[in-house]
């Protein structure tokens, strides 16, 4: 049967992962490709990339690295920050990205949805999503969760698998960064309206929090950053817990 | 030298990438005598079953393809290996290459579960139910890349492998004569899609 997924997030700015890394035994503790390659052998199903640079430099260097980085590391790769045009896919699938996640782009110009999955296919087009309660309703924030931008997020999650997104990546900012589990009310509200792969992000301290999230069927992976970058939580040994729990896990 | 075919339909990027990580030689080409002279082909594709027919059939390509396969070992992945079918059914009935008995069909009319979601998109395990050369370095239940919404059906005596999602078993692996076909990634597959690849290079 198909496995449950996990999947470590690397944030890179100017050539480096940032987000207090705490890796021993690695040359370089921010180094990017040695931290996929470090994942990679720790049995990470899949990477996703976050360039939260700004400059034309720092973007050079990112895509730089992402090709480094494909060149080595053969599982699904996913690139997102600062994705706003068809030529940003392009840019970021030449040098090897497998799926490319839109978040602001798409808020900023929802037509990129469709036009990229026409171009690339539903399975390449990743819309990922900032979302916290607000009076009682579900709210799709804007420019890494510091603007409410007033939509409905499960509204904007039916549009966009409507328009061609083939997967959701939804962080819950109310759970981000508290480390008390996944926000799995969200996440049930979100499996409840669309059909296609949904990972969850925010909230995640420790392995029992990924055994929670897998006892809802809807939830088809789980993604981290700072735990799996601290060690808080290790790779290969959340994957063996969770199969021994029952969860299909890759091995 | 593994000759990879280039017809405007996906990112080879990766395919490459992983050849040569194996440190083996590979071109990515739309020269018919490139093809004839490589030792193997590789088939790629990502995207629909008739579009990708009409980009190959643009390239002139296909009776090189089809005359070639019976000299050596070419591997069709996911599309790639689809089209080596009779038929498929993406959008309309298209006619494959004809290499591999069997047609293409919809994985979600064969779901008897229709909360299942498709694309069958992830790592799923592969069963072996013959074994082959190209499972040299694989073993029975190391899991795979798989990224699609179509399976070859009605394909049997060409079956050396399959995964199971919902009450289908996915077609995973085929193969008829010099013809084999992978319906995951092996480029995206790890280490077992490179173990996977490493085989068919010394077939």
């Amino acid at each position: 049967m198909l496995a449950k997924r996990i999947i470590p997030c690397l944030d890179v700015k100017d050539g480096r992962v940032v987000k207090g890394t705490n890796f021993e035994g690695l040359r370089d503790m921010a180094d990017p490709v040695e931290m996929a390659r470090f994942y990679n052998d720790s049995g990470a199903d899949e990477l996703v990339f976050y360039d939260i640079t700004a400059s034309v430099e720092g973007r050079n260097l990112f895509t730089d690295i992402l090709r480094r980085v494909a060149s080595e590391i053969f599982i699904p790769l996913t690139v997102g920050g600062g994705i706003r045009t068809l030529d940003d896919f392009d840019r970021v699938l030449k040098c090897g990205a497998d799926k490319v996640s839109v978040n602001s782009g798409a808020i900023a110009d929802p037509s990129i949805i469709g036009a990229a999955a026409k171009k690339y296919g539903d399975q390449c087009v990743v819309l990922s999503m900032d979302v916290k309660r607000v009076d009682g309703q579900f709210r799709l924030f804007a420019k890494g969760g510091r603007e409410d931008t007033g939509i409905d997020a499960m509204e904007w999650a039916v549009r966009g698998v409507g328009d061609g997104a083939g997967e959701i990546v939804l962080n819950s900012i109310d759970t981000d960064g508290v480390k008390a589990g996944f926000d799995l009310e969200m996440l049930d509200a979100l499996a409840a309206r669309v059909s296609v792969p949904i990972i969850a992000s925010g909230g995640a301290g420790n392995m029992e929090h990924f055994a929670q999230l897998f006892t809802h069927p809807g939830i088809d992976a789980g993604l981290a950053a700072s735990i799996f970058h601290k060690k808080q939580v290790d790779i290969k040994e959340l994957k063996r817990y969770l199969r021994a729990q029952g969860v299909e896990m890759r091995l | 030298m593994i000759a990879i075919v280039d017809y405007g339909v996906g990112n080879l990027f990766s395919l490459s990438s992983s050849l040569k990580a194996l440190g083996l030689e590979t071109e990515i080409t739309r020269d018919a005598d490139k093809l004839r002279a490589a030792d193997r082909i590789i088939l790629p594709g990502v995207g629909a079953f008739g579009d990708a027919r009409a980009k190959l059939d643009a390239t002139g390509l296909v009776p090189v393809i089809q005359a070639e396969a019976a000299r050596k070992p070419l591997l069709g992945i996911c599309l790639g290996m689809q089209l080596l079918f009779d038929r498929g059914f993406e959008y309309g009935e298209h006619p494959g290459l004809g290499l591999v008995p069997g047609q293409v069909v919809d994985l979600h009319g064969a779901l008897e579960d229709k909360t299942l979601k498709v694309p069958h998109m992830g790592w799923n395990s592969l069963q072996i139910v013959k074994d082959d050369p190209l499972f040299r370095y694989v073993r029975d239940g190391e899991y795979v890349y798989y990224v699609h919404s179509f399976y070859a059906a009605d394909c049997l005596p060409s079956t050396l492998a399959t995964s199971r999602y919902g009450n289908v078993d996915v077609t995973g692996v085929v193969r008829n004569g010099n013809v084999w076909g992978t319906q995951f990634h092996p480029e995206k597959s790890g280490n077992t899609g490179l173990r996977l690849l490493r085989a068919f290079a010394e077939l």
